[in-house]
């Protein structure tokens, strides 16, 4: 493993509405390396789709940055994207340095222009003059390289299946060979057999260096499981836990990450070993999250301190995890 | 002698009006459920697992074969309301959105309701009240603070769990369980599962569990049915189908399910 990419310190992110806050993500910190693919998990709500807004400063209201700084590592330069004007972002880091294949990226193509019209104005807003020939070429190679047929760029979106389209979008996403890839939930809305093309083609832009490092943000462990070698949980807006997947697998620390893990069901004997779990009660509003540490009201383990006080990230043998049982 | 038995079932939906075109949803499929029984039987969509589930619920008439349950055939020898009556108390359907199971101008208690005048039993007489609580509280629900709440105020996972409590009340010998928890966040899942468990455990419930998720039915079946275009590839117990499969559909199916203690080659 090698440098870091990408580095998120300190990080609140409140949603502002008349006179309160969502704290969707709560002092969050985390950096990603390159060659590494990182999952985060959570259930819904958890402030997943946040911190990937977060991490590309794709801050719009009400969403405000309260606290906390967001570092790209390119080239030896720092460069702290929280400092940066939106434009500054649009121009010269979104698509080009950090980029993100969107949640519903069967349909984030235009479905009235051709897919190389999408591409040829995604590169206007980036360069003030282009070559089309020579961008056309470029995006059906990369097209090719992630298995989709160099023609399909000059077809209507609705032309493709939804894997085709879900491919063309992870192209089109990694045009300009961005260092940093975010994928939301990039699978969820396919059904399996697609799920699993979809899963290596995305592996495959890390082996081809055509990407350095992926957040791959998820509900689903088994799926993440797959391709991420870290796993990050998160719950109401915080990490409980980070470490590798295989150790996570093997024995999750967290209770909310044991929750989570063995309410899992794959057709494998180990399951049916093990029981199927669940979490009792709701995750909490954010608006009025519970004090002391977020889980406690669902925890079966819970002590009193756990009511009184917020539990830091404790390191445990190259773990990280945020309970008073560590 | 099997609870339910469906034999050479097909059924051809219609359509068009000068040109008449068929699509054959359900094509000649025969199996049988035992008494206390869970059977899945799974498919993606389209497959004609719900068409078929719909037969059975008597929502749908098939276009050719039987379906005898406890030894009636459900559309021959169903013939007055009382009948029709005694039918919807054996066999009782749970349905994969429990948001559009309820008037959301209605208190929640009227799902409940129902079930007990199906019954013939009054819900506000104390033997009805009673009866309710006691279903909320096998569900895992606490009564007092379900009843009286619009369908708003409850979560996904409450509102399914609610809809298995009128099972506790009408006690059904068989429940057609149509994609249950796909709408049901991952984390509480799992307590609806057990659910069904416990009624298969405790009443002798025969399930029919529909579902596209090997890993589900692989978990709580004593049988699976593999579906397919229609038909039903292949059958036998969960081991058989996980480490055996035979049909190139399921073997597909099966390759492309990610596991969780095993990781991809």
């Amino acid at each position: 493993m090698g440098n870091i990419v990408i580095q998120v310190e300190n990080a609140k992110a409140y949603y502002i509405l008349e006179d309160k806050y969502v704290r969707a993500i709560d002092d969050v910190s985390l950096s990603i390396k390159e060659g590494e693919v990182v999952g985060i998990v959570g259930e819904s709500g958890s402030g997943k789709t946040t911190l990937s807004n977060v991490m590309l400063m794709n801050i719009k209201k009400p969403l405000s940055l309260i606290e906390g700084k967001i570092k790209l590592y390119a080239n030896g330069d720092v460069i702290e994207l929280n400092k940066l004007s939106r434009e500054e972002l649009q121009k010269n880091i979104w698509g080009k340095e950090t980029s993100i294949i969107p949640q519903s990226a069967m349909n984030a193509l235009m479905p009235t222009k051709r897919i190389k019209d999408s591409i040829l104005d995604i590169m206007r807003t980036h360069y003030d003059k282009i070559e089309e020939e020579e961008i056309i070429t470029k995006a059906q190679s990369r097209f090719e390289e992630i298995g989709v047929s160099r023609d399909a760029i000059f077809r209507y979106p609705f032309e493709l299946s939804g894997g085709m389209r879900q491919r063309a979008v992870i192209a089109v996403a990694t045009l300009l060979n961005p260092r940093f890839l975010i994928a939301d939930e990039p699978t969820s809305a396919l059904d399996v057999s697609t799920q699993k093309m979809v899963l290596k083609t995305i592996q495959n832009l890390r082996d081809m260096n055509i990407v350095k490092s992926i957040a791959f943000i998820t509900h689903d462990i088994a799926t993440v499981r797959q391709i991420a070698e870290k796993l990050i949980v998160m719950y109401a807006g915080k990490i409980v836990e980070m470490s590798p997947i295989e150790k996570i697998i093997e024995e999750p620390l967290h209770p909310y990450t044991k929750g989570l893990l063995y309410s899992v069901v794959t057709p494998e004997p180990e399951v049916k070993k093990r029981g199927i779990y669940h979490i009792p009660g709701t995750p909490p509003n954010l608006m009025y999250p519970p004090p002391g540490c977020r889980f406690h009201p669902r925890c079966e383990y819970r002590m009193d301190i756990c009511e009184k006080e917020e539990p830091r990230l404790k390191d445990i043998n190259n773990r990280k995890v945020a309970c008073f049982l560590y | 002698m099997a609870l339910l038995t469906v034999s050479n079932l097909t059924k051809v939906y219609e359509s068009g009006i000068i040109v008449r075109r068929y699509v054959e949803a359900v094509k000649n499929i025969s199996f049988t459920i035992e008494e206390g029984e869970i059977v899945s039987l799974v498919g993606e969509s389209g497959s004609g697992k719900t068409t078929t589930a719909n037969i059975i619920l008597r929502f749908i008439k098939p276009t050719s074969g039987n379906v005898i349950l406890d030894g009636k055939d459900i559309w021959e020898d169903i013939k007055t309301f009382e009948e029709l009556k005694e039918y919807r108390k054996k066999v009782h359907a749970v349905f994969q959105d429990p948001f559009s199971s309820y008037n959301s101008f209605y208190p929640v208690d009227r799902v409940l309701y129902q079930a007990l005048e199906l019954l013939g039993k009054n819900p506000r007489m104390s033997e009805g009240k009673e009866l309710i609580e006691e279903s909320l509280r096998n569900v895992g629900l606490e009564p007092r603070h379900i009843l009286g709440k619009y369908p708003h105020q409850l979560s996904g996972g409450e509102k399914q769990r609610l809809m298995i409590a009128r099972c506790w009340l009408i006690k059904p010998r068989l429940i057609i369980a149509d994609e249950p928890v796909s709408m049901i966040d991952a984390s509480t899942r799992g307590g609806i599962i057990k659910l069904f468990e416990k009624l298969k455990e405790e009443e002798k419930t025969s399930i029919l569990f529909i579902t596209h998720d090997m890993g589900l039915a692989y978990y709580i079946s004593d049988k699976i049915l593999i579906m397919y275009l229609g038909k039903i590839v292949e059958e036998g117990t969960p081991e058989e189908i996980i480490s055996n499969p035979k049909h190139e559909y399921t073997k597909n199916l099966i390759e492309s399910i990610p596991t969780l203690y095993k990781k991809w080659e």
